[in-house]
């Protein structure tokens, strides 16, 4: 086979959007601007459980500017994307600090900002649940008194009336009870961490207006256009074909932008103006807050081995803080089961999930969606079981990767294609963080102690279960191609990926490429969400559907202007021509509109290719024990971190970092790499920093970046180490798997592994700030 | 001396070399009136507290959270925004390095950066992390960032920066 | 963004600036001053401070010097942190602020904004305390200068009207051997769990803490107890921690204890610094 010089994937492609993005010129939801709009603020809880007695909104009407107040009354009901539970403004009573109670929409956005805070509300406080293991007591106030009422979206979503647990998922795989009886080694440990949150740079906004004719128009910084649509229609009864979505370039979203919050309130905000295009942009303690974060954890792991070190019984509890309300939160409850062993065979396996409520901002979908969370409890756990065994924690590892012919805790079969090479990953980042058995903990000339940690992950993609990309490809006269898909462009370099898969099928100049980079549901094919990893595959498999489709409209009109059969022909390098004899052919600008015949006459019209893709075979997971087959594939890697650890004060840090992921076949290796580097960023920056800190009454303490740190220029590792290996996925497009969540997946509990070995004190809970582990030492010298 | 009213009034602002009339309440921030007024939107409101630095500009060279200022302090000084640079090579640089992501915080980082190497070209790690610590990014992790920083005052060290 | 509305004044001379605010108190209106604006903003955005006015006191030449004046060095009250830092006259007093907020918010942070802030760290304070700095002052009853150890406890305690113009180091103390620490809770940029700022006095240590208490401090007590002789350093360190003026806070940077900890971490490091240690 001759070289393909057009040849795009698995090349480092410069980013389509970096040159616009250095320029500055790139507009985001918030830079859009437009004459008459008006600005909606809101006005939030200063109570984190209470009843509303009366919201007074005499004063604030005063302000001038001032056009319309929603309160929840005029919208008392519920919604969610799993259990609707959520008023999207609060009636009757609140369930967290910084909820939404009333939308002022005025003229500026300081007029209604400074109606907003004239706003009287009247509470009747409620006793405060204020952590997970409060919210699981059989006598803890209830923070939804009718949970067991609420429509369920997706079917497999089950609260507890009369209790604060919004979800049960239950793994149920062998026989657990014998199993751990035989066990000769056990370990039982407890994890916890307090919500935290994404902080993606841009802060959410939407501009929402009502045309005369009745159709939605949303503007939106949202990683699900298409379930914006849905939540308008199913809540607010307005026909899906006159909602139209449109998605500019967004500043980060990290999972919490994949969730519907501001669009339902600009709506009613534009709505009680008469339709008029209203814009409701959060400030950064709104975007912290009132907005859904990450979730918290408790979660108990007990693990039993043979005198050889296999796993034989693991049992796992997890109590998911969500917060007041399931959202995404639920769906993450269900995430933890199924991958609860993380990548570990295990015959026995039993795991209790919960999606407790509590009065805490509520949580969403967070990169990596219950992986990096899980991780860290079972990755601490792997390495507690290895000091006591006495073995290397990556031999312990070793002998329990799962592999092909296994089967996942839902009972999925693994085989070559669906799961990577979890034992290759070990051994790679074994060699590339340095990891000698001798001498785990190395003291340096300067009194300080430098040790390493590693841990494993796995993570599956649960998408629905019809989850689906389409993509366009549209001929211009000069043969270049439009190609429009609804995934977005969040900063990961989606839509330089799919760029380069139509290059490469259609053996075309990336720069002949031209991606529109908004998204507008109205032309964009549908597109389930741009979340979970999935987008490579989704829209991958959709995008080469579309190009082939193409390819085979070019043959045919090329057929007629070359006189030949379809058979014949082949298409590359913005031509096509003859198999036979490539120097007869035709130029694709000559027959990108159709093919005109010397005469005049003209035949087949533009090319537009179109291509669609839709997960097959998924099924979702069994109420009492969890059989199912709910993702296409599981990605695995290893993680390793560095770290110098100062015994004098307990502070630390992080040298270095590793990353082996076995993604199956890199697209762009330099954008993978980026993705990587912004993962093992976030995942140090959650582990080692961040959380919310409440009060008693369940105030958020820290609702601003000053108070709530996020990792800075020169806090990160020194050096960041990216190695992939490539284990094709029959599936995926040209044999990739997703990429986009992983690298933080196994941060936490590789940071936390190597602390508690330099501070010889196992560190359970999070974030690893030095005040964390000199207390942890200081307990211990109890 | 100068006042501003509790109403309304018309100022200048000296904007990328250019002398621009804005409407401005005393209230509002540099911030505001650039991304409201004159359509300037690159400088990016995320936190309006100081904390991140996406909201930098240039105010007489040095680097500024402009929504630390209020627009009727800045009527008589020089405000540089990125859309005043054009295609420098700092911008390159970034694009090179594969410094940016989401891109909404690299205005900023190419206003501070582009501060930093007028003023100490030499800049050494300590410097640098001084300075660009004023600016989060989520995305990225840094690393790109540093480097292009780091080639950007390797270049210009006896040139121009844009 | 700032919900209220307010007037805004930016006199040319101290004068002026007397009287405009006399001129707004008598129409009972809450005045405040403005320097870098960075606080009045941040704190206003979230309806946590309230104005009918700022005078802004960037225009006034005398809150802008920063030169030495003979045997003086002289610091206008408006001029940003960086500033300061970059002129070197006052190495101790550089070192400390440069440790406060990050780098760009310094190019508009001024001393004398951060000596009146609402935050209870005012860590530029700290140098100026055992450098024992006079300030001068101006307000209706015209102007004076006086020892900051006057007027500073807990806060600088001025009256109404009256405002910072400039701040006065004598020399002697820009020579000394000086030591400066700030311990956060985890990153660079923070605020303090605790700050210290010291020198060598001949051969006595002065320090000034802030982070540790609800307000920043120097206390002649804990010196003596660093200076004693006869002690041994963690002897020193014990006992000046038992003479701390007031409970150490408990928030949600640290708690007490770990901040105990810090404090005597930071105090043994500041000695060392000052090769205090063995003497
Ligand atoms: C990102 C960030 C991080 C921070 N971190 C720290 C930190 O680590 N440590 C710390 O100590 N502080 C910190 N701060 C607080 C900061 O120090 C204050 O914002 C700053 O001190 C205020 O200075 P300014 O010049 O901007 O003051 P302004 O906002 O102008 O004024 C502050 C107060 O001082 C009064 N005032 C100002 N000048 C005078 C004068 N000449 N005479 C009388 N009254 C006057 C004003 O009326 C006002 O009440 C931080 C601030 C920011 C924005
Ligand atoms: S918006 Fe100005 S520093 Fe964040
Ligand atoms: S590239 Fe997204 S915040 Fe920096």
């Amino acid at each position: 086979m001759l070289d393909n010089p057009w040849m795009s994937v698995g090349k480092p492609e410069p980013r389509i959007d970096a040159v616009e993005k250095a320029a500055g010129t790139v507009r985001y939801t918030a830079d859009y601007t437009a004459p008459g709009l008006l600005h909606a603020k809101l006005a939030t809880s200063t109570k984190a459980h209470a009843k509303i007695k009366s919201i007074d909104v005499t004063e604030a009407w005063k302000i001038p500017g001032v056009r319309a107040i929603v309160t929840g009354k005029m919208f008392p009901f519920h919604i969610g994307p799993i259990l609707a539970d959520r008023p999207p403004l609060a009636f009757e009573k609140v369930r967290y600090f910084g909820e939404p109670l009333a939308i002022v929409v005025a003229d500026h956005e300081y007029q209604a900002k400074q109606a907003a805070g004239l706003i009287k509300v009247e509470y009747e406080p409620l006793p405060v649940v204020n952590s997970v293991r409060e919210a699981f007591q059989s006598n803890a106030p209830l923070i939804h008194e009718n949970s067991g009422q609420y429509i369920k979206i997706i079917s497999n979503v089950y609260p507890v009336q009369g209790t604060n647990i919004g979800s049960h998922i239950k793994i149920r795989k062998g026989d657990i009870i014998t199993a751990w009886e035989n066990c000769d080694y056990k370990v039982k440990e407890t994890y916890s961490f307090n919500l935290s949150d994404h902080v993606a740079l841009e802060p959410r906004c939407t501009l929402v207006e009502i045309n005369p004719a009745g159709k939605v128009v949303v503007h939106s910084t949202t990683q699900s256009p298409f379930t914006i649509k849905k939540v308008l229609n199913q809540f607010f009864n307005i026909e899906v074909g006159n909602i139209i979505v449109h998605v500019p370039l967004i500043g980060g979203a990290f999972g919490g932008k994949g969730t519907v919050q501001l669009e339902p309130l600009a709506y009613l905000a534009s709505k009680a103006v008469g339709g008029k295009m209203v814009k409701l942009e959060y400030d950064r303690e709104e975007d912290l807050i009132t907005a859904p974060g990450h979730i918290g954890l408790e979660a108990t792991i007990a693990l039993g081995t043979n005198k050889s070190g296999k796993l034989l019984a693991a049992q796992y509890t997890y109590l998911i803080d969500s917060g007041a309300y399931t959202d995404q939160a639920a769906g993450i409850t269900r995430a933890m089961a199924l991958d609860c062993t993380g990548p570990y065979d295990i015959a026995n396996v039993w795991c209790d999930s919960y999606c407790m409520y509590t009065n805490h901002p509520y949580a969403t979908s967070f990169r990596g969606y219950a992986h990096p969370e899980l991780t860290f409890a079972v990755e601490r756990t792997m390495d507690q079981l290895a000091k006591r065994l006495n073995f290397d924690p990556v031999e312990l590892r070793k002998i329990n990767a799962i592999k092909p012919g296994n089967s996942s805790p839902t009972r999925t079969m693994l085989n070559a294609n669906n799961i990577g090479d979890v034992v290759q990953c070990i051994d790679r980042a074994k060699e590339l963080i340095g990891w000698d058995e001798n001498s785990l903990r190395k003291k340096t000339t300067d009194g300080k102690v430098r040790t390493k940690g590693i841990s494993t992950f796995w993570k599956t993609s649960t998408t629905a279960t019809n989850a689906q990309s389409g993509a366009i490809l549209k001929f211009e006269a000069d043969g270049s191609v439009n190609l429009n898909c609804a995934a977005i462009e969040l900063g990961q370099g989606t839509k330089t990926i799919l760029a380069q898969m139509v290059a490469e099928r259609l053996k075309m100049d990336i720069n002949k490429v031209h991606v529109t980079m908004e998204v507008n549901t109205q032309t964009d094919p549908h597109q389930w969400r741009t979340v979970a990893s999935s987008t490579t595959f989704l829209a991958g498999r959709a995008v080469m559907n579309a190009a082939d489709d193409a390819i085979s409209q070019l043959k045919r009109t090329a057929a007629t202007a070359l006189q030949c059969s379809m058979e014949d022909l082949e298409v590359g390098g913005g031509r096509v021509y003859l198999k036979s004899s490539p120097e007869y052919g035709v130029k694709i600008e000559d027959i990108a509109l159709g093919y005109k015949y010397p005469n005049g006459h003209a035949v087949e019209g533009q090319v537009v290719g179109h291509g669609r893709y839709i997960q097959r075979h998924l099924t979702p997971m069994d109420k009492d024990t969890g059989f199912g087959k709910p993702g296409p594939w599981w990605s695995v890697g290893t993680q390793a971190v560095e770290v110098e650890w100062d015994p004098k004060d307990c502070t630390y840090t992080i040298l270095k970092a590793v990353t082996v992921l076995d993604g199956g076949k890199i697209i762009n290796p330099m954008t993978a790499v980026q993705q990587m580097r912004g993962g093992m960023y976030l995942g140090l920056s959650f582990a080692s920093q961040e959380a919310f800190l409440f009060d008693s009454h369940g105030t958020v303490l820290n609702p601003q970046l000053r108070t709530y740190q996020i990792m800075r220029f020169g806090e990160q590792p020194a050096d960041y180490i990216v190695d992939f290996i490539q284990t094709p996925a029959a599936d995926g497009p040209y044999g990739a798997r997703g990429i986009g969540e992983y690298g933080v997946i196994g941060m936490a509990g590789a940071l936390a592994n190597a602390l508690s070995r330099a501070a010889e004190v196992e560190l359970n809970h999070l974030p690893l700030i030095p005040e964390r582990i000199w207390k942890t030492r200081k307990e211990m010298q109890k | 001396m100068i006042t501003n009213g509790t109403s309304k009034t018309v100022v200048k602002l000296h904007v990328n070399g250019e002398t621009r009339d804005v409407m401005i309440r005393s209230a509002d921030t540099l911030l505001q009136t650039l991304r409201e007024q004159l359509g300037l939107t690159a400088a990016k409101r995320a936190c309006q507290n100081g904390d991140c630095g996406a909201c930098t500009v240039l105010v007489n060279g040095e680097p500024t959270h402009s929504c630390l200022s209020l627009s009727i302090e800045s009527v008589d000084q020089h405000i540089t925004t990125i859309e005043g640079f054009n295609n420098s090579f700092i911008q390159q640089e970034f694009v090179d390095k594969w410094a940016i992501q989401c891109g909404f915080c690299t205005p900023g980082f190419i206003l501070n950066c582009y501060a930093l190497a007028n003023k100490h070209p030499n800049a050494d790690d300590a410097t640098i992390e001084e300075w660009m610590q004023s600016n989060l990014c989520r995305c990225t992790g840094y690393q790109e960032i540093k480097e292009a920083v780091k080639s950007v005052l390797q270049k210009h060290a006896g040139g121009s920066v844009s | 963004m700032i919900p209220f509305d307010f007037d805004y004044y930016r006199p040319d001379s101290i004068s002026e600036a007397v009287q405009i605010y006399e001129t707004l108190a008598k129409q009972s209106k809450k005045v405040l001053f403005y320097s870098g604006g960075t606080e009045f903003i941040t704190f206003s955005r979230i309806n946590q401070l309230y104005a009918d006015a700022v005078i802004d006191l960037k225009g006034i030449p005398e809150c802008n010097t920063l030169e030495m004046q003979g045997e003086q060095i002289v610091i206008g009250a408006a001029v940003s942190l960086n500033k300061i830092t970059e002129s070197n006259l006052f190495p101790l007093l550089g070192q400390t602020i440069k440790k406060i907020a990050d780098h760009t918010s310094r190019n508009k942070i001024t001393i004398g904004g951060n000596l009146h802030s609402r935050l209870i760290y005012r860590e530029s304070v700290l140098p100026l305390l055992v450098a024992e700095a006079e300030v001068r002052l101006a307000g209706s009853e015209g102007e004076t200068t006086v020892q900051l150890e006057e007027i500073f406890n807990q806060q600088l305690s001025t009256s109404p009207g009256q405002f910072l113009v400039q701040i006065i180091v004598p020399k002697t103390y820009t020579d000394s051997p000086f030591a400066s620490f700030k311990k956060t809770k985890m990153s660079k940029v923070g605020y303090p769990i605790v700050s210290i700022a010291a020198i060598l006095k001949n051969k006595q240590i002065r320090a000034a803490l802030s982070g540790v208490c609800e307000y920043p401090f120097r206390s002649v007590e804990i010196e003596a107890a660093l200076n004693d002789s006869s002690l041994s350093i963690e002897e020193k360190i014990e006992k000046a921690v038992t003479l701390l003026p007031s409970q150490i806070i408990d928030d949600i940077q640290a708690s007490s204890d770990y901040r105990e900890f810090v404090l005597k971490n930071t105090l043994h490091e500041t000695m060392e610094a000052l090769g205090a240690a063995h003497g």
